[in-house]
């Protein structure tokens, strides 16, 4: 092209003029605009959690600094100021145990099958369909679900002294709620693993079993524990499906050992205490609500925090 | 030792004389659902020969190499037709297990793809899962020694096969793959992502280690092909007249020096002196 170029031309360029083509402001009216709109949406949603945070710390603050050892370990009281949170914590902690007993493997490994075994046919096809819309249905639903088949049906499994409304019908119906979200978050992840980890894999002879296992499973054990967080936060923080399998909202005798074999008995958890205190009158009421709302967060956070690090580690191995 | 390679060289070594037959391959077609990538293929693949299947894209040059260690298996909807043979012995009887072909035949794959472990790692892997007990460093040194990375990595065995090079990490794929001391490489392309030295070395590579393997190599590159090759294989396209979509075929299999110098087709000749493709 240069060669082409009349030397007339050539000479036509003046320092000057290029300089004022290249400092030349574009107007770029529509992209400020744009970039507006997004940082506007990220306020938006940080201001909500901000606000929220805010007001239950502010709220909950009279009963956190002045008597949290003994909110914590209390039982529920028919007053307000003597009411503590143990039960409910055991109710959510065997809960979030549940979920990582019960809906991590079979999650997991349904999610293996169908990615890793399965033919890609019209029936799987369906099948995982059908997966993403259970993940989509009311947690009311599965409540219903879990009081049919935990509660009534299965009662002297699930809790010969409770009629079935026990911690295990509760964490049962629980992991099946979780379930579908699970098996989502892990199929997504074994998907974003390179197809070429798969080929050198069985390119030095290692059968399915073991390219699942030495390479598959490390590579997206990250987005599988990912998932797992959600899934536990959502099982920690719901009630409708608790109030129908029989959770205790009044007084409550007992439920505040850690063993096991207490899992039969009539229980509570965390999001039916706040529920429920939440509908009672009086600011002293509203304290507690608060109060009890920053501990579940707290309690969420920490078992995220666990999953992250989890997380972090292995992907650290992955390189 | 063998010699340097040289361009050109290959006539005063008697071609096409390699001995046994590793592969005898007869009326090949391979389908990918209803779409046939490759139809009636029949050669013979000599022992520690260079097989070069060259042609242009999607001429199904990768899927016929794919079919010697049945990784086309992984694939749901890939049908193998016709027969391909190994040493006599079918390839696709319902008997042979292809965890087993794989081992005997290996495979390097376009784009290098170590395992996100340590070198060492990456090199052990194949003859952990056949079973291998004990000490492997052994076994480790030889297949680096032998794929010319040892030098350059003995020192950092236990850092990640991901820290090294491009060219680096497509020999450390060579060395996983040699590790579990397969008769047969293919590879698949194995230079395209790689600088001209880088490629040099793995050429300069596969001459050495010929002795020892039989390999069949899918390139891109004629001057690759006409480097290293004893045999080529000329692969190209057609277009099928009812469904209007590309089948490929073999053209011409015959001595890399003949293929080049005076094939016996007209689409080879004008493939390989550039007027096509």
């Amino acid at each position: 092209m240069a060669l082409t170029t009349p030397a007339a031309q050539v000479g036509a360029i003046v320092p000057e003029q290029v300089r004022r083509q290249l400092t030349g402001r574009r107007s770029d009216t529509a992209g400020r605009i744009f970039q507006a709109v997004l940082i506007g949406a990220v306020a938006a949603s940080v201001a909500v959690l901000g606000v929220l945070v805010y007001d239950m710390v502010q709220t909950g603050s009279g009963t956190l600094t002045g008597r949290l050892g003994d909110f914590l370990t209390g039982s529920l009281r028919s007053q307000p100021g003597e009411s503590g949170l143990l039960q409910g914590l055991r109710g959510t902690f065997y809960i979030g145990v549940f979920t990582v007993v019960f809906a991590f493997p079979i999650g997991v490994g349904a999610a293996i099958y169908l990615e890793e075994y399965a033919s890609k046919s019209r029936l799987s096809r369906f099948i995982d369909l059908n997966i993403r819309n259970l993940a989509g249905v009311p947690s009311v639903v599965y409540g219903i679900l879990g009081l049919a088949i935990f509660v009534k049906a299965l009662g002297s499994f699930t809790g010969p002294s409770s009629q079935g409304r026990s911690l295990i019908s509760a964490g049962l119906t629980l992991a099946i709620l979780v379930l579908p979200i699970v098996i989502i978050t892990a199929s997504e992840a074994l998907r974003a693993v390179p197809g070429s980890l798969r080929e050198a894999g069985y390119g030095v002879g290692a059968t399915r079993w073991e390219v699942t296992r030495d390479h598959v499973l490390p590579y997206a054990a990250p987005g599988i524990l990912t998932g797992t967080v959600l899934a536990l936060a959502r099982a920690m923080g719901e009630a409708a499906p608790l109030i129908l399998v029989g959770a205790v909202t009044g007084f409550l005798s007992g439920g505040t050992e850690l063993d096991p074999t207490t899992l039969g008995d009539r229980f509570t958890a965390m999001p039916i205490i706040i529920t429920t205190w939440a509908g009672r009158p009086g600011p002293e009421w509203e304290q507690a609500t608060a109060a009890a709302i920053v501990v579940l967060l707290v309690v969420v956070l920490l078992a995220n925090a666990v999953a992250i690090l989890l997380r972090n580690h292995y992907e650290k191995k992955r390189g | 030792m063998t010699d340097a390679p040289m361009v050109g060289s290959m006539p005063t070594s008697a071609p096409s004389r390699g001995g046994a037959t590793v592969f005898d391959v007869h009326d090949v077609s391979v389908h990918y659902g209803d779409f046939r990538a490759v139809r009636d293929v029949s050669m013979q693949v000599k022992q520690h020969q260079i097989t070069a299947f060259i042609g242009p894209s999607g001429c199904g040059k990768s899927t016929m190499l794919r079919c010697f260690n049945r990784m086309n298996d992984l694939i749901d909807t890939a049908r193998v037709e016709g027969d391909i043979s190994y040493h006599g012995v079918d390839l696709y009887d319902p008997a042979v297990n292809p965890v087993e072909v794989r081992r005997r035949i290996g495979m390097v794959f376009q784009k290098p793809n170590p395992f996100p472990k340590s070198i060492y790692d990456n090199v052990a892997y194949g003859p952990k899962v056949a079973g291998a007990k004990g000490n492997l460093d052994d076994v480790v040194e030889q297949a680096l020694q032998g794929a010319a990375l040892w030098d350059e990595v003995k020192d950092r065995l236990k850092e990640s096969g991901m820290s090294l090079s491009g060219g680096q990490q497509q020999r450390l794929c060579i060395a996983r793959a040699i590790a579990t001391d397969p008769e047969v490489l293919l590879m698949d392309e194995p230079c395209s992502a790689l600088d001209p030295i880088a490629t040099g070395r793995i050429e300069d590579l596969m001459v050495e280690i010929k002795e020892r393997y039989t390999i069949i190599i899918v390139t891109h590159n004629m001057q690759q092909a006409a480097r290293v090759s004893d045999r080529t294989a000329f692969f190209t396209t057609e277009v099928s007249e009812e469904s209007d979509r590309r089948t490929g075929l073999l053209v011409e299999f015959s001595d890399t020096d003949k293929i080049f110098t005076n094939p016996a087709d007209e689409r080879t000749e004008n493939y390989v002196t550039g007027r096509f493709g």
